[in-house]
Formats: C-alpha cells, structure tokens, sequence
C-alpha cells in the first residue's frame, strides 16, 4: 500500500464508534480488543515481519504494566511520564532479549524458547520480589483525573487505546515501505541470502525485537491505567503470550491490518464461550487453541491471506471465463 | 545446616526426583530426534497423564504403578493419534507451523483439563507413599525408589525396541536421513506418529511414577517440562543418554539449590542455567546440531 | 600483471578431524574470470564460503583490493563489493521478483524508489524484466537461476562468486546466459566461478584453478589444464590418465 489512506479510513470508522454506541459493556469489549491488538501489532513486527516466533511477549507486555504501576504508586511519578517509562522499560528488556538470543545466533524453536523462559523467569521474579508487591500485586490508586491519566468515561479509554493502536499501525507502515523493513522480510525468508545481499541480520532482528517490545508493552502501560491492577500472572502470565500471538497469526501474520482483525475474532470467540459456559474458566483458550491450529492447518496466512487468496481465486476464475479453454496462462 | 547427613540426602533425594526428569526429557529428546520439533505440547500431556492415573486410582482403584501398564499404551495411542491426524497434517511440515500447532494444542489440553476438573489441586493416598527405607544414615522414600529403577528399566526397554526392532531401524533411519529413508520405502508419517507415540508413553510412566509423591492440577505438568526442556538442551537435543544424565544432574542442582535458596527461588535456578545453557552451548554437551 | 583483486594465501579449514580444504592459494586478477574446478567434494564450496564469510578459516589469509578480510561476516564483505550466488538457489519464496532484487539494491540506495529503479535495470540486465510482479517461487530453475545473480549484481560488486550457476540448466539456457556473464566481465565485473559444466569454463574463464581433496592440484589457461595428466586423474581416477594416453596432443 502506497499512502497512508486506508489506515485513516479504518480509525476514523472505529473513532465514530462511540459517538454511535453508549453501552459500556460494549465500549469496554472495544477497548480490550484494541488493547490485545496492540499487543499483538507489536508481535507481529517481530514475528509476522521478521519470522522470528517468540513465545514470551508477555515478558514486555508485563514489564510496561509494573514499570507504570510501580512508578505511580511508590515513586510518585505522573501517570503520563510513567506510561512512556513504561514503554522504555519494554523497550529495554527487549533489547537485552535480543542481544542475548540473537548474538547466540538463536532461531526457530530455540529462540521461542528463550523467550518463553525468560518470560518466566520474569514471572517468577515479580512473584516474590517485594517491588512488585510480591503475590498481592500492585494496586493503582484511583484517581479520575486526566493528569492521571484515568477517566470516568470508557470512551475516552477507548479513544486513547484506538490512539496507541493508530500509532502502531503507522509505524508498521512505515516500516514496510522502508529498507529496514525490506530488509527485515528479507531476513525472514532466507537468513543467508539475506546476509550475503549486506543485510547486518543480527542488528535488523535487534532492532526489529525492541520496537517489537515497545509496542507490546504500551498496551501493558495501558493495562494498568484501565485496570488499576497488576499481578506476576496477569503481568507475565502465559495468555498475554499466547495472545499476542494469536492475534496477528488468525488475522495473518505479516499484514498491517492483521492484528486488528484477529483480535476482534479472538474478543468474539472469548466472550461467546464465556456465554455458552457461563463464565467457567477455560474453554475460552480452548476454543482460542482450536482456532489456533485450525487456522495454521487451513490458512497459514490468517484470514487477511485467506482473503488474498479467494480474491485471486475469484479474478481467475473470472478470467478463464471468456477464454473458454483450458490450459490458458 | 551444611552436615554430610544432609547434604548427602539431598544428593540422593535429587537423583532419584532427576531420574523422573529425565523419563519427561527422554520423551521430549526422542521426539525432537526423530520429527527436529521441540513438542511444546509435551506438559499439557504430562499434566493429561497424571489426571488419568489420578482417576484410574480414585475410580478403578488401580494402584499407579499397576496403572502404568495400561495407560502407556493407551497414551502411546493418544500421541501416535495426534501426530499422525493433527499436528502432522495441519503443521504442511513447516518447522515454524509446528511450534505454533504443538502450542496450540498444548492450550487446549490444559485448558480442557482446567475446564473439566477446575483448578483444585488432588492428591492420592496409597499405603506406600510415606514408607522409606532405612540407609543407616538417612532414609528415602520408597515411591520415589521404585521410580528411579522403573526409569531405568523403560530406558533399556526403549533401547531393545531401537535396536532389535524394524520400526526402531525405521525410526533411527528416519532420523538420521528423512529424505533417504522415505526413498527406500519407509513410511515416515507412520515413523513420525510412533516416535510420538513412545514419547508420550514415556511422559504416561512418568506421571504414574510421580503421582505417589506429588499433586495434581491443570498446571502441574508444566513445572517438570520447563525442566525437562533445560536437560534436553543441556544434554543435548535428541541424546537419549544426555537426558538421562542430564536429568539426574539436573535433580541434584535442584535438590541443592532449593536446600540454600528456598522453593522458588530454587526454580530461577532451572531457568537461569536453561537461558545460559540456550545461549552458550545450544548443542548441549552430548549435542546434536541446533 | 596488477595486484590481484582477491587473494587467497594458504587457507586451511578443518572439520574436526577432517580437512576440507588444505593451504589453498590463489589469486583473481581485476576484470577477468577465473574458474575453479575439480571433482565433487574437493571443497570448492567450502573456499568460495570462506572468501564470502559464511565460514572462518582455520589457518591462512584473504585479502581483497590489499585489505585483509580473513573471518569478516558476510554483510560486512557485501558492502566491501564482494557478492556471492549460492549452488543451490535461494529465492526470498515469499517476495516477488522485483522485492527480490531490490533488497539487494537497497545495500547502495536508501530509498525505495531508487532501489526499484536499480532492480529494474539489473532485470533488464540478466533478462527477467518480464517476470518482475511475478512471484519468485513460480520462476523456473534457470529463472531462479537469472535472479540469484540479479540479486548478487544489485549490490553493485566489485567481485562477483558464482556458485555453479549453470548447474540444472539444458544446453540452450547455457547458451543464453553465457553472454550475459561475459558481458559482466566486459562492464569491468571481477567473477570467480565454480563450474561442472568445462564447456562454459572453456569458453569463459580465462585462468582456471584445479582443486582436488582440498588441495590445489593444477592451474593455469584452461587448455593447458585440461590437458594435465594431473587433473585427468583426479577427476578420472588413479591411472585414467595414463590409459588415455596423458596430454591430449591433438588440442582438444
């Protein structure tokens, strides 16, 4: 895509929503959507562009929660100042992520490993350390203010949230049209050839993991001003990791809009096996496995390439009709 | 604190829990031997396991080493199934695929279990869990005994089928040169779902070793497969006698680490030598390429 | 003759207990092609993978245009001006032929454009400009083969390594491209290549290197070597060049 059209179209569509709907429950559906989204734009930087599969994101996600929770309660920083320390922190150990596993010369199953073990790691860490407030978490003390950055209102969460994920969706832009993002691709198909065409692939996967990191962790940031709360597990647990995953890979991996889509499906899925359930815990990332593997099984590209795909299907078969014989093309 | 008494029984204690690791990294090296995919799914089985010898003990009465005989092949079934009908043709034999699909249906076991049988934590009695033997210095437990042996006896039980066997030929073919094998006739998706299947059987064993001793919930597979993934990668990938040192290694340095650290922070320990292990020596110290 | 343009002094490769390739020395004159041939095995890949820094050497020196390159990464060598095809092809699958190429424009050309304009010329050049939208993975060998060395002339090198890039191509795709690398070398290109197929070394290189069992055997004009009892044997096996009665005397 050439201009940056499509992406004012689609968050000028979903930055009406508001204005149309005033049912809370609904506005906060929204409002964790996005937020997962984010999570899993960051993802896909590394991830659907990059092809390297990391199994930890929560490790930045959880980070960005804490930082911006901990500075808040115990250091008496704004909330603003706090949210952007929040996304360095990320930044941060996602570049020590990085350096470590890349340098290593890390890949595929190993570098998802990693990643989940450090996330783990981190886990554990914040489950004992007394910073974070060990197995009781940090509270965020609730204070309506906009210099807090907590409003009564769900929409502006809303409308701040659709704001993070427009940012995101920029920079994945950008990055497409750029040589970094050339580059990164390239990386992605063939690590060798890439490195014999001058591309420095240890520094592109580096580079490509930290802003990675920042974005997963903005919506950690996010976290913790919408919920006021933060525990190891919600902050490192698993379901951040799988979730930001899963997001870019249903909606497909490697597209600008991908993360977006998937996390509306994801949110859809969710809430619908909670209804059928009744709130039992569980058969919400049972349904999200299933879904998983299906869409890896029948449409590796996610939804956004399965359209690609019947769209070329479609204009096939429109053309071969007025041919009217086989073996055309 | 720090007496030979002690310090001894710890040794001990950690080889006969690290002979249990190394049944659960023995599964887990097999299959990455044979099919050079790291089976993320292998906890949830693990976890899948122990509930099954928890209620072949609380609804069949089944004693659980009684209960090995029958759920190792019941297993063996269970993984051969899932490789050869789900992770096989969904993954289109991309490598990045698999991790996603071992994942996926490493959520979905957990969270199957976690839906069924909520996340209390069980634990069984049997008349044995609490009797020990009398070394003169120290005692050990006896569950955890006849698991160290029973260990030992599946390991040479795998080694018979490996060597004596044709699909174990098949098996070390398929591994050794995938290509050249299925040229001279083998069927590898049948290889591929039997190595899987033995790996969960060596994981349905372990469970019914460990479930004397331990508890069971949705998430306690987990603990002993981040374990397990430490002492593949350290006695590297696909060594079959690198895991079963590895294991016992592994058991010891946390049986000591936990004696001067503590419970949790015992754990870090795993993590922090798995990360260091990761990124210094991925081929492990028996290794395969990485 | 000038100083050479690469320079390969005594380097060594072990593998374990196996040595790949033993004390090779040799060296490329600017603007011209060099060949370098021998029996399967003889570690002619291993060479050209230790001269494009996908492998350090064991013992010995390179030096390209006087600077020492021993052990540098790949990258590092790309922007130095040395480019490398691989034997067997390796297309960016998912990219299609013009993405292809322009990553490997985008070593000199920052911008995106610039570097689209440069792989449209390169297309041109080694004649895909017709395949460009098309998908890299639909490309035939020979086409696979024609991007390889578009990608690899995209960085604009100064030496270019060609690993059996005629390898799997028929007679007339041989002949269709033969050109187009002699008029690499004609617009001042510095090639070394592994090639199997002597017709091509024949007609193209302009000094050849024999390497057998890691060890350079022979070199010289490729006449003079392929008329070498030497090189007969290590390709035809111990005493076939006794039995073909050694040094063809006919010229062929």
């Amino acid at each position: 895509m050439r201009s940056v059209a499509p992406i004012v179209i689609v968050v000028a569509v979903l930055a009406a929503v508001p204005l149309v709907v005033q049912s809370n429950v609904t506005l906060n559906f929204l409002g964790v959507a996005l937020m997962i989204a984010l999570a899993g734009q960051g993802w896909n930087i590394l991830g659907g562009y990059g092809g390297q599969y990391s199994f930890g994101h929560a490790a930045f996600f959880g980070t960005g929660a804490y930082v911006t929770a901990i500075l808040q309660m115990r250091y008496g920083v704004n909330a603003w100042p706090a949210f952007a320390l929040g996304i360095l922190g990320g930044a941060l150990v996602g570049a020590v992520v990085g350096a470590l596993s890349f340098r290593s010369g890390l890949r595929g199953s190993y570098f998802a490993l990693v990643t989940l073990a450090f996330a783990e790691v981190l886990r554990i860490v914040a489950s004992v350390a007394p910073i974070t407030g060990a197995g009781v978490g940090t509270l965020v003390k609730l204070d309506l203010r906009v210099a807090a950055l907590q409003f009564e209102s769900r929409a502006i969460f809303y409308w701040v949230i659709l704001a993070l994920v427009a940012v995101a969706l920029v920079v994945t832009h950008l990055i497409e049209r750029s040589r970094f993002g050339a580059w990164l691709v390239a990386v992605r198909e063939n690590e060798d050839a890439a490195m014999a065409l001058g591309v420095n692939a240890t520094a592109v996967k580096l580079a490509a993991m930290v802003i990675s990191a920042a974005i997963t962790a903005a919506a950690g940031c996010f976290y913790t001003q919408y919920f006021l709360f933060v525990d190891s597990g919600i902050a490192y647990g698993t379901w951040m990791s799988i979730e930001a995953l899963l997001v870019p890979i249903i909606g497909g991996v490697g597209t600008l809009f991908g993360p977006l889509l998937g996390a509306l499906v994801v949110r859809v899925l969710g809430e619908a096996a909670l209804l059928v359930t009744g709130g039992a815990p569980g058969l919400d990332l049972v349904v999200f496995g299933c879904v998983l593997v299906l869409v890896i099984g029948f449409s590796p590209r996610g939804l956004m390439g399965g359209a690609a795909d019947i769209v070329t299907w479609l204009r096939k078969r429109g053309a071969r009709r007025p041919a009217g014989e086989a073996g055309h093309g | 604190m720090l007496s030979p008494i002690i310090l001894t029984t710890a040794v001990l204690n950690g080889l006969l829990t690290g002979a249990v690791y190394a049944l659960v990294a023995l599964g887990l090296t097999l299959i990455y031997g044979v099919l050079h995919i790291i089976n993320f799914a292998h906890g949830a089985l693990l976890t899948a396991a122990m509930f099954a010898a928890y209620f072949a003990f609380k609804t069949l009465g089944l004693d659980p080493y009684v209960a090995a005989f029958l759920l190792a092949p019941v297993f063996f079934v269970f993984g051969y199934a899932l490789q050869r009908f789900v992770i096989g043709p969904n993954s289109h034999g991309d490598d990045r695929n698999m991790l996603l699909v071992t994942l996926g249906l490493a959520v979905v076991i957990e969270n199957a279990l976690l839906f069924t049988f909520s996340a209390d934590t069980r634990t069984i009695d049997v008349p044995y869990a609490f009797q020990t033997i009398d070394l003169g210095f120290t005692f050990l437990a006896v569950p955890r005994l006849v698991g160290f042996v029973a260990v030992f006896v599946v390991a040479l039980a795998l080694w018979l089928i490996m060597s004596l066997t044709d699909i174990g030929r098949a098996i070390r073919a398929v591994a050794k040169e995938k290509l050249g094998a299925e040229l001279a006739g083998i069927d590898v998706a049948h290889v591929y779902a039997v190595t899987f299947g033995l790996g969960t059987a060596c994981v349905a064993i372990a469970a019914c070793l460990l479930i004397p001793s331990y508890y069971v919930n949705p998430t306690a597979g987990n603990a002993f497969v981040l374990v397990a993934f430490t002492i593949v990668v350290l006695g590297g990938m696909g060594s079959v006698p690198g895991a079963l040192i590895g294991g016992l290694v592994i058991g010891v340095v946390e049986s000591l680490s936990g004696l001067f650290l503590g419970e949790s922070l015992g754990q870090i320990g795993i993590f922090l030598i798995f990360i260091a292990a990761l990124l210094v020596k991925p081929r492990g110290l028996f290794g395969a390429r990485a | 003759m000038a100083e050479p343009l690469l320079d390969v002094e005594n380097v060594t490769r072990r593998f374990g207990g196996l040595v790949a390739v033993d004390k090779v020395t040799l060296a490329a004159p600017q603007g011209r092609i060099t060949a370098l041939i021998g029996p399967n095995g003889a570690g002619k890949t291993t060479l050209f993978s230790m001269i494009s820094g996908f492998l350090k050497p064991s013992g010995g020196a390179i030096r390209f245009r006087g600077d020492d390159i021993t052990g540098e990464p790949p990258h590092r060598l790309a922007r130095r001006g040395i480019a490398r095809t691989f034997q067997i092809v390796q297309p960016f699958a998912g990219l299609s032929v013009r993405d292809n190429i322009r990553v490997g424009a985008h070593l000199r050309h920052r911008a995106r454009d610039d570097a689209g304009r440069v792989a449209e010329e390169v297309s041109r050049e080694v004649g895909l400009a017709a395949m460009l939208d098309r998908p890299a993975d639909t490309l035939t060998i020979a086409g696979r083969k024609r991007l390889e060395l578009a990608r690899a002339l995209a960085t604009a090198p100064k030496l270019l390594l060609l690993d059996e890039v005629l390898a799997g191509l028929n007679p007339s795709e041989i002949r269709e491209i033969v050109p187009v690398i002699r008029a690499l070398r004609d617009r001042g290109i510095t090639i070394v290549m592994i090639e199997h197929v002597m017709q091509a070394v024949m007609s193209l290189a302009e000094h050849v290197f024999v390497l057998a069992e890691g060890r350079i055997i022979a070199q010289g004009a490729p006449a003079q070597v392929a008329a070498d009892p030497a090189v007969i044997e290590a390709y035809l096996g111990h005493g076939a060049a006794a039995r073909l009665g050694a040094g063809a005397s006919d010229g062929r």
